[in-house]
């Protein structure tokens, strides 16, 4: 029964329906618990980027707007969060298939890649500090350092859901245990690769695509 | 580990089955039971008990603002600096650290759980974090009267550039604990958000589908969803703000002189942080109101012995209220600036809202409507709030109005909307709330004589308050002055009301402290409250122990067959038939006809 079905019901009417509504509504299914969780939790987290995206067009629209310079490690940082995500989708399809080493392998890599692009993000704000343009008051730079910071701990939350699945896989717990928690994991890695992707593609890669957008749209 | 049988024997429609076990967290010592407890009904005390004293604080915050109001040049130990840091956090606690905290993370925990009829929320870890990170926000909050330059005094929407100015009370720490309190208090909400949103999808019990839910879940599950959407708007603006103010980044601040020198901000935009703000704060009025609204609907239909008139309605009305409320938020802004088009657009938005809440307000009329009343103190406080919701939801649509509004937005007639649609009206709600599920709580009854006493002077003084107050707000007094003076402008009547209005609030004060009394006092002598002292349908009424002990249920979890409002039956035994009686059973004769 889809939910505006549901919102459909008539609950005063007599039976047969209530009967046949009794006989749908099944027994608490909880362990979809979870995953309900995560599909939240990744509205709220993409409401969030979405708003700092908003604040950020709204403030590229003045006139005085100057872009953040360039650093040149971004690319290779996105190059990771996909390697990252690739692996864990590899882990994904191992779980299913039943395979236990590429479970292992997988998680252990796309774990690794995250670690490894948190590490990129760190290089590339002390390398934008160093930089002579670097102005704190430059709404462009405040907003690379926010929207990163932000993007970062959100991976660093998934980094901790990782370490709990890894450590289920380093006590011996069998591929039908690891199953929910390696997929949920994929999901979030994903999720924050998409949000990634569209940040970089967006704001972080010299403005030019924002900027056309924004002139399309007659807001610059 | 709780061993889960749903035994439907003799009831022809349910067939028996066996559920999964559930596995609950047996709390192993006194600390675990009832400190660092997982267990929602424990959780949900803790919520309330730490809002109510937070509130507490906010109420005395009031009285002081009042005193000075009402007796200007009188207290000399209330200066302008104290008046604006009283008006922040009265404000602010009132609206983000009592109501909201009270409604989601008190009566959403309480009830979520036993009205659906789950054994505890879905992850009572996560819940437990929820309540320790909203501590944790609360005594953030009070530090702030500990830390040099006192609380902020940035008035409850911290509007910057003003907020982190120098001038501006608790410009030094002050604005820096509020910021950091609201990111807290967000994390834990989202935390506990998430267990009420996906508790009401995941951990219904059989025969328990979405339209046999009682409207109090309903009005919590679709308030949640708001909050879980529109929070992370308050966080980024928050964080950008504490950004602003520690590390002197530009996000809301232009370029600025202050005291004759040029400051290093440059390029900000205060208008982005209103914008981020309201996003917020609008959604934040039916974040409150919602529950508000299923609450209330519960407590008519159980102390008017009637089925909710509408039911269907007053569910799509919730969700409709919940999705319209995201797109009126400008109507706060009208005196910023903003293009004049999108006045014209917010106001339209603004003016629909109101068709689904009247629809709500016509339905509480018509379930009225030949039933059965029980002027209980539960039903005085809904009777109460419809009221005056409709009263401040009418001076809402003046000030919906762009000009209409302007002329107004600066004075006490905004005060007294908001008071009277988003104060007043609520926690009417909450009190009746607290009448009615007390003796599940605890097992006793709250003193009807000092309830209803609580009711009269509580009632008829927030008119005593708020009616003149409108008033004064025509005559032109402003809001947030800390003092008229001689002002010609304004006739002598304004003053004297002014001081009618503060006696009128000791009086409404004074009798909250007569309610904490009473709910202490009727813990270890109220008379014991007999099970389901209201005759009530919906689950809660009936675990196997009042007050519910730990797993909700006992052996066996309820199976449902009907929806919560099944009064005064046509031919049926008693008044009343639960959701979980079945069909067919001598209690509920006419249900199978």
């Amino acid at each position: 029964m889809n939910f505006f079905r549901q919102l459909a019901e008539k609950p005063w009417l007599p039976e047969p329906v209530w009967a046949q509504a009794l006989r749908e509504a099944g027994a608490p299914a909880r362990q979809a618990a979870p995953r309900v969780a995560l599909s939240f939790f990744i509205g709220v987290a993409s409401i969030l980027f979405f708003m700092l995206v908003t604040a950020y067009v709204g403030r590229m629209a003045f006139e005085d707007w100057r872009p953040a310079p360039q650093t040149g490690l971004l690319r290779q940082n996105t190059v990771m969060l996909v390697f990252a995500s690739i692996a864990m989708q590899w882990a994904r399809f191992s779980a299913r298939r039943g395979q236990m080493d590429g479970v292992k392998l997988g998680m252990l890599a796309g774990g690794a890649f995250a670690a490894a692009f948190i590490m990129g993000q760190v290089l590339a704000w002390r390398q934008l500090a160093t930089m002579t343009f670097f102005d704190a008051t430059n709404p462009a730079i405040a907003f690379f350092y926010l929207i990163t910071g932000l993007h970062v701990i959100h991976l660093i939350g998934g980094l901790v859901a990782w370490l709990l699945v890894q450590d289920k896989i380093w006590r011996g717990a069998e591929i039908a245990e690891l199953r929910q928690g390696v997929a949920l994991c994929t999901r979030y890695w994903h999720f924050l690769l998409i949000v990634w992707l569209v940040l970089f593609w967006l704001l972080f890669s010299g403005n030019d695509n924002l900027g056309i957008l924004l002139a399309l749209c007659g807001i610059r | 580990m709780v061993d889960v049988v749903h035994d439907a024997v003799g009831v022809d429609d349910v067939p028996a089955a066996e559920v999964e076990d559930v596995e609950l967290y047996h709390a192993k010592s006194w600390i675990t039971k009832y400190v660092f407890s997982q267990d929602a009904k424990v959780i949900a005390i803790q919520y309330s008990v730490t809002a109510t004293s937070i509130g507490l604080v906010a109420l005395v915050l009031s009285w002081l603002m009042r005193l000075q109001l009402g007796f200007p040049d009188t207290f000399s130990f209330i200066t302008p600096q104290d008046y604006y840091q009283f008006i922040t956090m009265h404000g602010m606690i009132m609206v983000i650290y009592l109501l909201t905290a009270l409604f989601l993370g008190g009566f959403g925990n309480y009830l979520i759980p036993l009205m659906v009829g789950a054994r505890d929320m879905v992850f009572p870890y996560v819940n437990m974090l929820s309540y320790w990170i909203y501590l944790l926000a609360v005594l953030v909050l009070v530090a702030s009267y500990f830390v040099p330059g006192g609380p902020t005094g940035a008035g409850w929407t911290l509007y910057p550039p003003q907020s982190i100015l120098s001038g501006t009370p608790g410009r030094e720490w002050g604005i820096i604990l509020m910021l950091g309190s609201l990111a807290l208090f967000i994390v834990g909400f989202t935390m506990g958000g998430l267990n009420y949103v996906v508790t009401v999808l995941q951990a219904r019990t059989r025969g328990m589908t979405l339209m046999r839910l009682p409207l109090t879940v309903w009005g919590i599950f679709v308030a949640t969803i708001l909050a879980l959407l529109a929070f992370p708007a308050l966080f980024v603006g928050a964080i950008m703000l504490l950004l602003d103010r520690v590390l002197g980044t530009s996000f809301f601040m232009p370029s600025i002189v202050e005291l004759g020198e040029h400051l290093k901000y440059g390029g900000g935009s205060p208008i982005l942080f209103q914008h981020l703000f309201w996003f917020f704060g609008h959604p934040e009025v039916y974040i409150v109101a919602l529950p508000a609204f299923g609450i209330v609907s519960d407590l008519i239909s159980t102390h008017a012995r009637k089925n909710i008139f509408g039911y269907r309605m007053m569910v799509w009305a919730i969700v409709i209220i919940g999705g319209l409320s995201f797109v009126v938020w400008a109507h706060h802004m009208y005196v910023s600036g903003m293009n004049p088009y999108f006045g014209f657009f917010f106001a339209t938005t603004t003016l629909i809202i109101a068709v689904p809440t009247a629809l709500k307000v016509y339905n509480w009329v018509l379930t009225l409507w030949r039933g059965d009343i029980h002027l209980t103190i539960p039903m005085l406080f809904a009777l109460g709030f419809i009221v005056t919701f409709v009263n401040g939801g009418i001076t809402g649509l003046f000030l919906g109005n762009v000009v209409v509004d302007v002329p107004l937005s600066d004075t006490m007639f905004v005060v007294a909307h908001f008071h009277m649609v988003m104060g007043v009206a609520p926690i009417l709600v909450v009190f009746g709330a607290i009448y009615h599920w007390y003796p599940l709580m605890s097992g006793r009854m709250l003193n009807e004589g000092l309830g209803r006493f609580h009711f009269w002077v509580t009632f008829l003084g927030a008119y005593l308050i708020y009616f003149p107050m409108h008033y004064l707000g025509f005559l032109g007094v402003p809001r947030r002055y800390f003092e008229l003076g001689d002002a010609d402008i304004y006739s002598q009547s304004a003053a004297s009301l002014n001081a009618f209005i503060s006696l009128a609030a000791f009086a409404v004060g004074f009798a909250q402290i007569v309610f904490i009394f009473n709910l202490i006092w009727s813990l270890r002598h109220g008379r014991p409250a007999e099970r389901n002292p209201w005759r009530a349908n919906s689950l809660e009424w009936q675990t196997a122990e009042m007050p519910p002990g730990h797993g909700n249920f006992g052996k066996e979890l309820p199976v449902v067959y009907r929806w919560p409002y099944d009064y005064s039956v046509p031919g049926a035994d008693q008044d009343f038939i639960p959701q979980n009686q079945p069909a067919g059973t001598p209690g509920a004769r006419a249900a199978k006809a």
